[in-house]
């Protein structure tokens, strides 16, 4: 077997009011898999995403991301390595200019000059996006904040996408352009959604989260045929 | 760059100015700000060639007059200030049409007047001819703190996202009956700003938490330095310079 491009082994987190996020979450991700982790809100997935790259830490477990274990000492590397796009786009773009934007990343991680430009230019054409490079991004769309936003984490070259709630708060042909542009990514991806149509039509592989516990892992068709199972998990 | 995206103030033209890099035009901005502070006010020919030179500038940026007299209405609360300074000066006075006027009164508001047109006038042309990314990247580029200019960029991008907040609170107010031209609902109004203050809080540190997803550690990334040729140095110290010359010369010769 392969290095998984992410392994969660027992993660268990609790806030600090003492509420239990994560159970023992555990599951691993191959390259160039592409999954959805199901769950109803407040079942602990969000928390589980601000661990994968070490924003929050895990009260016990490990987080491996390509072999290399989320510590204080490579959360650099863990960071370039694991792309995370947020739910709000508004709190993803934060810079003056989407060009700015998609640099900023890498520019963080030391790259500049013609190779900068290169990543930006890049990472904006895979989101179909490369003539919004010089605008603002509070003047474009919704569905065109999304795409720069998940430009913003390509230009690092990242070796997992993880995206959190893309489809929230699109209309119907937003939802539909942004899964057809998703689906062109030739990269590993974690879809983490309560969107069951985006899980069957981006995804293969299902898994479902529920008081911060994976408690159902399969293939797509399986586990979304299973009505008793998703009505339990509230999806 | 396309011209879709435009704050109130820009105005999209393909002139020399606009084209001009925006570092040349903020140090041209202060230079000729500078050069009509620095004028006599007693003395009225310079002032006429700094509006001369204005105008030269303005017509180059293709500008419509109207476009920067609308933006100059900004001026009208000093004008009415610079209007009650002779009646409400004091000192020695004269009378023009039976009127007593005071005359340092009148040399404030011809002060105000004057200089205060000029120097808004050239802002105005400034925020007229480069878009706010552009600004903020000639201070960039003008070594100025990266702190205070990524907080500017903040403040940009994030106006218009609290102000639609601010928006929807109210829109949810008045959905529920609340009538804010009613004095006693003040309160509600009160505890909408301590919200958005707590919103605007809460959407900072998932900013922050974006950011270190993106390997933010505490200072802002170098972008690339673009380097401004002579040329264009010299194309943008023209007007100032020559509003300098003008202001040297009318000390001597006053």
């Amino acid at each position: 077997m392969s290095t998984p491009a992410l392994e969660v082994r027992d993660l268990s987190y609790s806030y600090p009011d003492g509420r239990r996020a994560l159970d023992a979450a555990d599951f691993h991700i191959h390259p160039g898999e592409r999954v959805a982790l199901l769950g109803a809100n407040g079942a602990g997935k969000t928390t589980l995403v601000l661990h994968l790259n070490g924003i929050l830490r895990p009260s016990s477990g490990t987080v491996r991301v390509a072999g290399l274990e989320v510590t204080d000492d490579n959360l650099r590397e863990i960071r370039r390595r694991v792309g995370l796009v947020f739910q709000d786009p508004d709190d993803q773009l934060f810079m003056p200019t989407v060009r700015r934007d998609v640099a900023f990343g890498p520019a963080n991680f030391e790259v500049g000059g013609e190779e900068l430009d290169r990543r930006v230019r890049g990472a904006l054409e895979a989101v179909g996006m490369e003539d919004a490079i010089d605008r603002a991004p509070h003047h474009l769309s919704l569905g065109e904040r999304k795409r720069v936003a998940v430009a913003t984490v390509l230009a690092m070259e990242p070796e997992i996408l993880v995206l959190d709630e893309p489809s929230s708060n699109l209309d119907p042909a937003g939802r539909r352009e942004l899964a057809k542009m998703l689906d062109t990514l030739d990269i590993t991806m974690l879809l983490v959604t309560h969107d069951l149509a985006y899980a069957q039509a981006l995804c293969r592989r299902v898994m479902i989260m529920n008081h911060g516990r994976i408690v159902a892992d399969g293939p797509t068709e399986h586990v979304l045929a299973d009505r008793p199972l998703l009505a339990k998990n509230r999806l | 760059m396309s011209g879709f995206h435009t704050h109130a103030l820009y105005r999209h033209e393909h002139s020399a100015l606009h084209g001009l890099p925006s570092q040349v035009k903020i140090v041209s901005l202060v230079l000729f700000v500078g050069a009509v502070v620095a004028t006599p006010r007693d003395v009225l020919w310079p002032f006429a060639i700094h509006a001369a030179l204005l105008i030269v500038a303005v017509s180059i940026a293709r500008i419509p007059f109207s476009f920067m007299a609308k933006r100059l209405v900004i001026e009208l609360p000093f004008v009415l200030f610079a209007v009650l300074m002779p009646f409400i000066g004091t000192g020695e006075r004269t009378t023009v049409l039976g009127v007593s006027l005071s005359i340092a009164g009148l040399w404030g508001a011809w002060t105000i007047l004057v200089k205060g047109t000029l120097g808004l006038g050239a802002s105005v042309l400034m925020a007229a001819t480069t878009e706010i990314p552009d600004i903020l990247e000639g201070f960039e580029r003008l070594r100025f703190p990266k702190l205070v200019t990524a907080i500017a960029g903040f403040m940009v991008r994030y106006l218009d996202v609290i102000i639609g907040e601010l928006r929807r609170m109210r829109v949810a107010m008045t959905a529920r009956g609340y009538d804010p031209s009613w004095i006693g609902q003040a309160g509600p109004i009160a505890s909408s700003a301590g919200s958005l203050f707590v919103r605007s809080y809460e959407r900072g540190e998932r900013v922050h938490r974006a950011m270190l997803a993106r390997g933010y550690t505490g200072a802002m990334p170098v972008f690339e330095r673009v380097t401004v040729s002579a040329r264009d140095w010299l194309t943008g110290m023209a007007i100032p310079g020559l509003a300098w010359v003008v202001a040297i010369v009318s000390w001597v010769v006053r």
